[in-house]
């Protein structure tokens, strides 16, 4: 059973029927899902909800698809993972990582909206998908069209990590790296999709793609006892995410899930690729595209399509943003593994550095519950950390030549100077 | 001067269905209101009301978006490939 009406234009407010479009025919507006939020209220229940498997279709009523879902019954349902060692080292009390780098089934929050958009391909009859990719996506996409016997074409920027081109490969897609960043690759695919009749996730599909996007939000509310967290960084590129966390915890109240409260956003960007943290502190609307330079490829991405919902989503609950230089990304990704043992790719530690930088600042307060969205993993991207970490100590196997590194090692003063060979 | 408009889905009801015309002008400003004279209403689809592109539409001059050269005063020769194409989101 479905409840969802239609589409409806963000813009101009013009309707449409249930079909693979994603702008709207007046005015280019982003088209969004229209739902029947009294009959879901009527249908949905948290004891509903906990009777189902661990997966992101457990909100199925506030997804919009109208059979069986026919992807993504593994995905979603990651660890919301109490971080006290992070936390103390930030000086704050209540500290939550929202552990997306463990998605199923290729380790970032794409395999949410991943899931819709594929069970939604399906529905509409579409033989092949494809989509516009820094990467993340790409991998997600090519993975579920392998499960779902679909063909695919992925669309990527050149010069990716190898994690991210060989994490798509090896699912059997045809990749296409496209000679230019990210930017370029997004014009190619709506021209593409366009012409050709594929189903592409992030173009033509978007509208119930992004909607994937809301389960990330309902997770964090059910995991944290049925309430939200005060405060909620997460990064911001294509800014897809962060308007449906902000949607997600509406819809959460809307329905009667949740009692009230209220949950503060923070933008997380790359200094290198900032536009919307440029805006916001500019206190404008209008968002100047960037090209971007910074390690964090995933969100290297300068025209944010969905930039001005960012804007009013942040502004809106009372957040803001950070933006942080690559130097404080590689740190954060190191204390985030070193303290949590959760190893993340540059977007995350973007989103651990950008907490930190707003605790400093005092934007956060201390004393309330944060929760840092840890968007993606780092073992898809080793490159940016290969030369920053200890290279092993290469000994012979006798205890004798242990004994001697050991005491070298523990002697106090003595690390740097035995650095260990490649 | 005559250029080369690539025309995106939702536009083409305006254009028979053709995807790609010819359309002339020495700048942006003037081709959308030549590509107005030959398509009535399709200006008021790319631009706001106070005349500016609006803010899901991107127009490219060579693959080059207009709001890294000069806007809609940005300069066209003969032959220049322009792309009217709908934002579209990726990434996180």
């Amino acid at each position: 059973m479905s409840f969802v009406q239609g589409l409806k234009c963000r813009e101009c407010g013009q309707e449409y029927p249930k079909e693979p479009l994603h702008v709207c025919e007046t005015c280019f507006g982003p088209l969004e899902i229209v739902y029947d939020y009294d009959r879901i209220k009527k249908s949905i229940s948290r004891e509903k909800i906990l009777s189902r498997p661990n997966n992101l279709w457990r909100y199925r009523e506030l997804l919009p698809i109208d059979g069986e879902p026919r992807a993504g019954l593994y995905s979603g349902f990651t660890p919301l993972v109490r971080a006290h060692r992070l936390g103390e080292v930030l000086g704050v009390k209540e500290l939550y990582l929202k552990d997306d780098s463990v998605n199923h089934p290729t380790f970032s929050y794409k395999d949410r909206v991943v899931s819709v958009a594929i069970s939604k391909a399906i529905e509409f009859g579409f033989d092949t998908v494809s989509c516009a990719s820094t990467g993340n996506l790409a991998n997600s996409v090519a993975a579920h069209a392998a499960k779902a016997g679909l063909n695919c074409y992925v669309f990527i920027p050149d010069g990716l990590e190898q994690g991210k081109i060989i994490g798509s490969a090896i699912y059997g897609p045809r990749t296409i790296s496209i000679k230019g960043n990210y930017d370029d690759v997004n014009r190619l695919c709506s021209e593409i999709a366009d012409k050709y009749g594929w189903a592409f996730v992030n173009v033509n599909l978007r509208p119930y793609y992004a909607e994937g996007a809301k389960t990330h939000g309902f997770e964090i509310a059910e995991q944290l006892g049925w309430k939200l967290p005060r405060h909620l960084v997460v990064a911001s590129a294509g800014g897809t995410i962060l308007p449906k966390l902000a949607k997600a915890f509406k819809e959460l109240k809307r329905v009667g899930l949740i009692e009230d409260g209220e949950c503060k956003i923070y933008a997380a960007q790359a200094a290198g690729c900032d536009p919307m943290i440029q805006a916001l502190k500019k206190g404008t609307d209008l968002i100047s595209p960037v090209k971007p330079n910074t390690i964090a490829s995933s969100i290297a991405i300068g025209n944010p399509a969905d930039g001005y919902y960012v804007l009013q989503a942040v502004r809106e609950s009372g957040g803001w943003g950070e933006s942080v230089t690559d130097e404080e990304i590689l740190d954060a990704i190191k204390l985030l593994a070193r303290t949590e043992g959760i190893f993340t790719e540059p977007a995350g530690g973007t989103e651990v550095a950008v907490a930190k930088k707003l605790i400093q600042q005092g934007r956060i307060p201390r004393d309330e519950s944060i929760v840092i969205s840890i968007t993606g993993n780092g073992y898809k991207t080793l490159e940016v950390v290969a030369h920053s970490v200890e290279k092993p100590f290469r000994i012979h196997a006798h205890l004798k030549d242990f004994d001697e590194l050991y005491l070298q090692l523990t002697q106090p003063s003595s690390g740097k100077a035995l650095a260990g060979e490649g | 001067m005559m250029v080369r408009v690539r025309v995106p889905t939702p536009l083409r009801k305006l254009t028979n269905g053709v995807d790609e015309v010819n359309a002339q002008g020495n700048n942006v400003r003037a081709l959308v209101e030549d590509l107005e004279r030959n398509f009535p209403g399709i200006k008021e689809r790319i631009c706001d009301e106070s005349g500016k592109i609006r803010r899901f539409v991107n127009v490219y001059v060579n693959g080059d978006d207009i709001r890294f050269l000069q806007n809609l005063e940005t300069s066209l020769k003969e032959g220049d490939n322009i792309s009217i194409v709908p934002a579209i989101a990726g990434g996180v």
